[in-house]
C-alpha cells in the first residue's frame, strides 16, 4: 500500500498544481486584463444607433410652411455588413429588390461610394453609414423586410422625417437642398461625427445650408444590446433627440408665387431670354420677401437621393443651370437703372441739383461721339427730366468732366473717382451679405481694377496682337479682336474717357446682381441706410419659443442728403406715368397705388440686351422694392417692365382677375407659434 | 418496559438512510456540501443561460436541470449505500451493459447531436449519453482488475494489466467510433491512472504512455480525427487564426469571462450572456457565465468547490485500507480532475476546446447521473472505511 500511498501524494500535489494554475489564469484574464475585456464586451454586444433629429420647418412670414417634413418609411442598407458576406450582398439585394419592386443592380449603384469614375447614381456620405435606397415604401414592404431580418441582414426600415415642399418650385434656389454628409466634411468638422447619423443630410446651398447647425436639431442616441445574431434585444441608454429649430423666413409666399409668375411670363413673352431674377425687399427693415430666380426646378428632386440624369440636368447649360440664383450670383451690366447712382456722384460732386443740363443727341467724348439712345436730342432740361426720360449725354459729359478733373490720361496720384465711389457707397462691387451662399460681388470698375486686370491679362494680350486669332473664322470679329488685343497690350491699363463715360450710365465693364440693384434702391428711396438683406426672420423652437431673431445690420449710409434723395424719388415717381415705362404701366391705378422706377436696357456684346426694372411702392411712403432682369430681353420698358406691373397687380390686387390683393404691407412681425406648434392666425 | 435486544433489530431503509448512525450520516459531509453547492451553482447558471430561449420556454431547461439533480441525488445515495465488496462484485456486469449501450449507440439507434453521434432518443424528451456512464463502469472493472496483487508484491499480475487494458481499450474504441475526443481522453487518463495507483512497474507505464502516444500519433495520421477537431486544436494554438470560425468560441468565452471582471455584472446581468454570444453556454461552456455574471470571486469559489471536491476524494483514496476502494477513488479523483482542468482551461484559453461538461455544474442528464454516481462511489467508499475504523 506504502507505493501506491507514494503515488497518490504525487497525484496529490497535481490536483494542487491545476487548481493554482486555473487560479492564477482567472485571475489574469478577470482582474488584470478585465477592463480590457468589458471595452470588447461592450464593442461586440452593444449597437449606436444615432437617432436623427427631426429637422426645422422653414416657414414664410405668415408662418406658412416653405420646407416641411413628412414621416416616410426610408429603407437603408449597410453596405459594410453586405460587403461581409460570401456573396457580397448579392442575394440580400436580390431579394430586397424583389419586395421595392426594383432590380438588384440599381441597388448597386445607389450603394457604391462615389468617386473618381464612379458618377451617380452613388453614394456620396461615409461607408460605414447606412445607405437609403427607397425612402416612400409602404408599410407592408416594410413590414416584409423587417419580419424576415435573416433574410435581409443588413437592411433596415425606419419612419423617417423626408423633407417636402408643399410650394413646389417656390424659391428653390432660396431654400437650397440636403445632400449626404460626405466623410470629408466629416474630418473636416470636429465633432460632428457624433451628431451626425448615418442617414444624415446636410444643408446644401440657400438656407438650409446657412441655417444648417439650427435646422438640425441634435440626434439622440440609442445604445442596443445585440445578441450574435445582431438582433436587437433591449436598449442600455437612450438619449432623446433634440428636434430642430422651426426657421421663420420674412419671405411671403404670394408674393414669391407672383415673381416666379412673373418671371415665367416675361421670359416666354422674350423669345431670346436666357434667364430671369426678381427680388422683392420691404424697403424699411432690407428683409427679402421674394426672391426668385428662372429656371428653376423643383427641389423634391434631392429626396431620396438624385439620379444621374436629373442631376445632370441641374448642372447642364442647356437647361439653363437652374441651381444658379441669377439674383444673386447673376452679374449683369445695370444699364440706365443705375443712372441715380449718377445722379447722386453728380450733386455731390457740386453740380447742382436744380441746374438746367443740355441734353444734346450726341457727346463727343474725346474724339469719339457717344450717342443718346436712338440718337435724339432732347434738349435742355432739369436732372428730373433726365431720369425720367433716360437722357444718356448729360451723364457722359459729367463723367467726362470727371474725368477730365482727375487727370484724364494722366491721373493725378489720388483721384476722386465720384461716380465709382458713389455707386461703392450705394453697396455695388461687394457683397451685401445677405444670408444665403454663393452671392457675387459684382464689378465697379475704376483705374485702379483696370491696372490690376491689364497686368493679369497683358502676356495674352501682347502674343494675341501678334498672333492674331486664327481660329476665329469670322475676317473681320478676328480683325477686331486682334486690335483690341493689341490695344489692350500697349495701353490696357488707361483708365480711358470712354470707360468713364460708359460707366455713368451702367455700361461697360459694370457688373451687378438684381439683388444689389434692389437693396441700392431700398436705400435710396427709404431712409438713406444700406443694410444687409436677410431672409431669415427668427428661429423659434417647434413650441415656439424665440431662440433668437434676426435683424438685417445696416452696413452704409448714402452719402447724399435728404433733399437729393427727395428730388431722385420724384423723379423715379414719373417713370411708370410718363416715362420709359409709361407703356408697361399704361392703365395701371397710379391714383390707388403710384409706382416710381427706373427701366434699364444694358448692351451686351453679341448677345440681346438684357432688361431691367428697378421700382418701388407707394411712390410717395415706400414700402416694396421691386426689382426684375430678364437676361436678353431687350427693352427695359418691354421685358422687365411688365412683369414688374404684373407682380405689383398682384400684390394689390389690382389684376383682371380680380383676385384678392396678396400684400399690400409687409408683415411687421414674424408669426407667433403656439406651443403646440401650429401658427397663431 | 421492552427490553434491550442483545440482537440487532432489522430496521427499515428509512431509519437505516436517515437514522442515529445511519449511511447517510456517515458520509463524508464535507464532500456532500462541496457537491451540493456545486449543484445550486449549476442551477442558476442554466437558468441564466437559457432563460432568453426563445424556443422553448424561459424556465423549461432549468426545471429539467433540477429533475435531473434529483434523480443523481438519489442515484448518489443509492450507490453509497452499496458496500465496496457487492460493487466489485457488480463491476463486470456493469461493465458490459455500458460496453453494450456504447455499441448500440453507434448502431442507426444513436442519434447525432454537434456532430457525435452518441446519443440514444428515450422518447418524451429525454436522451441518453452512454459515453458518460462508460467512465464510472471502466473506474470498477480496472479497479476490480488491479486490485488483487500477485502473491507476494504488491504489484497487479501481468494478465490483469492485460486484462485491463484490453477492457479500456474496447471502451475507448468505440467512444472514439462516435467520435467524442474528450470523453476518449477522460478514459485514458482514468485508465492511466487506476494503473499507476495499482502500482505497476515503472515500464508498464512508460509502455503505456508509448503506446497513448503511438495511438495518437496513428489516430492523427490515419486521419481518424474530424476535420472540425484538428481545426480546434490549430486553432488553440494560434487563436488569431480564425477569430469568426473555430476561434470564436475561445474568444468569446475570454471576453465572456474577462469582461467579468472582479465581481462579476450579476446573475441574469451578463450581457454576453444574455445576448448568448458563446455557444454551448448552458452546457459545455457554463463556466462563461459563472465568470461574467459572478465575476472572479464567484468563478475562483466554482474552482474553489471543484478542489474541495478532488482533495476530500483524494483524502477518501489515500485512507482506505482496501486496494479496490482507493483505486476506485483514485481513479475518480483523476476523472474529476481531468475534465475539470479540461473545461475550465479551454473557457480562459490554456487549453484547446474539447467537448466535455463541467462536473456538477453543467447542463446534461447523463453526465450529472454519472457524475453523482461517481460520488456514490467516494461515499461508499468512506462509509465502509469508517465502518471498519468504528
Amino acid at each position: 500500500m506504502s507505493r501506491m500511498r507514494t503515488r497518490f501524494v504525487v497525484l496529490h500535489v497535481m490536483v494542487l498544481s491545476l487548481l493554482a494554475v486555473l487560479a492564477v489564469r482567472l485571475w489574469q484574464v478577470q482582474v488584470v486584463r478585465g477592463p480590457e475585456f468589458v471595452a470588447v464586451a461592450t464593442e461586440t454586444r452593444t449597437r449606436d444607433v444615432v437617432v436623427p433629429a427631426i429637422r426645422g420647418q422653414i416657414l414664410d412670414s405668415a408662418g406658412r410652411p416653405l420646407v416641411r417634413n413628412r414621416s416616410g418609411l426610408v429603407v437603408s442598407i449597410d453596405r459594410t455588413r453586405l460587403e461581409r458576406m460570401r456573396d457580397k450582398g448579392a442575394g440580400v439585394l436580390a431579394r430586397l429588390a424583389a419586395v421595392l419592386g426594383s432590380t438588384p443592380e440599381t441597388l448597386r449603384e445607389r450603394i457604391r461610394a462615389c468617386g473618381p469614375g464612379v458618377t451617380r447614381p452613388c453614394w456620396t456620405g461615409s461607408p460605414y453609414q447606412p445607405i437609403p435606397v427607397d425612402d416612400a415604401v409602404t408599410t407592408r414592404e416594410a413590414l416584409q423586410i423587417l419580419e424576415r431580418q435573416e433574410d435581409f441582414p443588413g437592411v433596415t426600415a425606419e419612419v423617417q422625417a423626408v423633407r417636402e415642399y408643399p410650394g413646389r418650385s417656390h424659391a428653390a434656389q432660396v431654400l437650397g437642398y440636403l445632400q449626404p454628409v460626405t466623410e470629408h466634411e466629416l474630418e473636416k468638422r470636429k465633432g460632428l461625427k457624433t451628431s451626425y447619423s448615418g442617414v444624415d443630410l446636410v444643408g446644401r446651398d440657400g438656407l438650409e445650408s446657412v441655417y444648417d447647425q439650427a435646422l438640425r436639431g441634435k440626434p439622440g442616441l440609442r445604445r442596443v444590446q445585440v445578441d450574435r445574431m445582431g438582433k436587437v434585444i433591449g436598449i442600455e441608454q437612450q438619449v432623446a433627440p433634440v428636434p430642430g429649430d422651426t426657421l421663420i423666413t420674412s419671405i411671403d409666399a404670394g408674393v414669391q408665387g407672383l415673381v416666379e409668375k412673373a418671371l415665367a411670363g416675361a421670359m416666354k413673352r422674350a423669345p431670346q431670354a436666357d434667364g430671369a431674377a426678381g427680388v422683392v425687399l420691404d424697403v424699411r427693415t432690407g428683409r427679402v420677401i421674394a426672391m426668385g430666380s428662372m429656371p428653376t426646378y423643383d427641389p423634391s428632386v434631392w429626396t431620396g437621393g438624385i439620379s444621374e440624369n436629373e442631376y445632370q440636368r441641374l448642372l447642364s447649360d442647356k437647361s439653363g443651370r437652374p441651381l444658379v440664383s441669377r439674383a444673386i450670383k447673376g452679374t449683369f451690366a445695370p444699364g440706365s437703372t443705375f443712372k441715380v447712382t449718377s445722379v447722386s456722384a453728380m450733386v455731390k460732386d457740386g453740380y447742382p441739383l436744380k441746374g438746367i443740363y443740355d441734353c444734346p443727341g450726341a457727346f463727343m467724348v474725346g474724339s469719339r461721339p457717344f450717342h443718346n439712345f436712338r440718337g435724339i436730342g432732347l434738349g435742355p432740361m432739369n436732372l428730373h427730366t433726365a431720369l425720367v426720360k433716360s437722357c444718356d449725354t448729360i451723364f457722359y459729359r459729367a463723367a467726362y468732366e470727371m474725368w477730365l478733373r482727375d487727370g484724364g490720361m494722366k491721373p493725378k496720384a489720388k483721384t476722386k473717382d465720384p461716380m465709382a465711389a458713389m455707386s461703392r457707397a450705394y453697396g455695388f462691387g461687394k457683397v451685401t451679405g445677405i444670408d444665403i451662399p454663393g452671392e457675387s460681388p459684382g464689378r465697379i470698375p475704376d483705374r485702379y481694377w483696370k491696372k490690376n486686370l491689364w497686368a493679369a491679362t497683358r502676356a495674352t494680350n501682347c502674343i494675341r496682337a501678334k498672333s492674331g486669332y486664327p481660329e476665329v473664322k469670322d475676317a473681320s470679329r478676328a480683325a477686331f479682336l486682334k486690335r483690341l488685343a493689341y490695344e489692350n497690350c500697349l495701353e490696357g491699363f488707361q483708365w480711358r474717357a470712354g470707360d468713364a463715360a460708359n460707366f455713368s450710365i451702367g455700361q461697360g465693364d459694370v457688373l451687378v446682381t438684381p439683388l444689389q440693384l434692389a437693396n441700392a434702391y431700398a436705400a435710396l428711396v427709404g431712409d438713406g441706410k444700406v443694410r444687409s438683406p436677410r431672409i431669415a426672420w427668427a428661429l423659434v423652437r417647434p413650441d415656439g419659443t424665440r431662440v433668437k431673431e434676426i435683424k438685417p445690420p445696416v452696413i452704409g449710409k448714402l452719402s447724399i442728403n435728404e433733399e437729393t434723395r427727395a428730388y431722385i424719388k420724384n423723379a423715379l415717381s414719373q417713370v411708370a406715368s410718363d416715362g420709359t415705362a409709361a407703356g408697361a404701366f399704361g392703365g395701371f391705378p397710379m391714383n390707388l397705388v403710384r409706382i416710381g422706377g427706373k427701366t434699364g436696357t444694358a448692351e451686351v456684346y453679341g448677345k440681346t440686351d438684357t432688361s431691367w426694372f428697378a421700382s418701388f411702392a407707394p411712390a410717395e411712403k415706400p414700402r416694396f422694392v421691386v426689382v426684375v432682369m430678364v437676361s436678353q430681353g431687350g427693352m427695359g420698358g418691354s421685358a422687365a417692365a411688365p412683369a414688374v406691373r404684373e407682380i405689383y397687380e398682384g400684390m394689390y390686387g389690382f389684376g383682371k382677375d380680380h383676385a384678392p390683393p396678396v400684400l399690400t404691407e409687409p408683415a411687421k412681425n414674424p408669426p407667433v407659434i403656439k406651443p403646440d406648434g401650429t401658427v397663431k392666425r | 418496559m421492552i427490553p434491550v435486544s442483545a440482537v440487532p433489530r432489522r430496521r427499515s431503509l428509512a431509519s437505516r438512510a436517515v437514522g442515529e448512525g445511519s449511511a447517510l450520516r456517515r458520509m463524508d459531509g464535507i464532500l456532500l456540501v462541496a457537491v451540493a453547492a456545486l449543484c445550486v451553482i449549476g442551477t442558476m447558471l442554466v437558468w441564466s443561460s437559457t432563460r432568453t430561449w426563445a424556443s422553448v420556454e424561459p424556465t423549461g431547461l432549468v426545471k429539467k436541470h433540477v429533475l435531473n439533480l434529483g434523480i443523481g441525488s438519489a442515484l448518489l445515495s443509492a450507490v453509497a449505500l452499496v458496500d465496496p465488496h457487492r460493487l466489485r462484485a457488480y463491476a463486470p456486469v456493469v461493465y458490459a451493459v455500458a460496453m453494450l449501450a456504447l455499441i448500440v449507440v453507434v448502431t442507426p439507434i444513436g442519434t447525432t447531436v454537434n456532430g457525435s453521434h452518441s446519443w440514444i432518443m428515450l422518447g418524451g424528451g429525454f436522451a441518453m449519453q452512454p459515453s458518460e456512464l462508460a467512465k464510472p463502469a471502466l473506474i470498477l472493472l480496472l479497479a476490480m482488475l488491479l486490485a488483487e496483487p500477485a502473491e507476494g508484491t504488491d504489484r497487479p499480475k501481468t494478465l490483469d494489466i492485460m486484462f485491463g487494458l484490453a477492457a479500456a481499450g474496447l471502451a475507448m474504441a468505440l467512444v472514439m467510433l462516435q467520435p467524442d475526443l474528450g470523453t476518449t481522453m477522460v478514459l485514458s487518463v482514468i485508465t492511466g491512472g487506476v494503473l499507476i495507483f495499482s502500482g505497476v512497474r515503472k515500464r508498464w507505464i512508460g509502455l503505456v504512455l508509448a503506446a497513448a502516444v503511438i495511438g495518437a500519433g496513428l489516430v492523427w495520421s490515419l486521419g481518424l480525427l474530424q476535420p472540425y477537431q484538428v481545426a480546434r486544436f490549430t486553432a488553440f494554438l494560434n487563436p488569431a487564426s480564425d477569430p469568426r470560425g473555430v476561434g470564436y468560441n475561445s474568444t468569446q468565452a475570454l471576453i465572456a469571462i474577462g469582461s467579468g471582471e472582479v465581481y462579476g455584472k450579476g446573475l441574469f446581468h451578463g450581457g454576453q450572456t444574455t445576448g448568448r454570444f458563446v455557444p454551448e453556454q448552458h452546457t459545455d461552456f457554463i463556466f462563461t457565465v459563472a465568470g461574467e455574471e459572478f465575476g472572479f470571486l464567484g468563478a475562483a469559489t466554482v474552482i474553489a468547490l471543484l478542489g474541495v471536491v478532488l482533495l476530500r476524494g483524494l483524502r477518501i483514496a489515500r485512507a482506505c485500507e482496501d486496494r479496490f476502494g482507493a483505486l476506485v477513488a483514485g481513479g475518480v479523483v483523476c476523472w474529476f480532475a481531468f475534465q475539470m482542468f479540461i473545461n475550465v482551461g479551454m473557457t480562459i484559453g490554456i487549453m484547446p476546446i474539447t467537448g466535455l461538461p463541467l462536473p456538477f455544474v453543467s447542463y446534461g442528464g447523463t453526465a450529472t447521473f454519472a457524475n453523482m454516481i461517481g460520488i456514490g462511489f467516494l461515499q461508499a467508499i468512506h462509509i465502509r472505511e469508517r465502518s471498519y475504523m468504528g
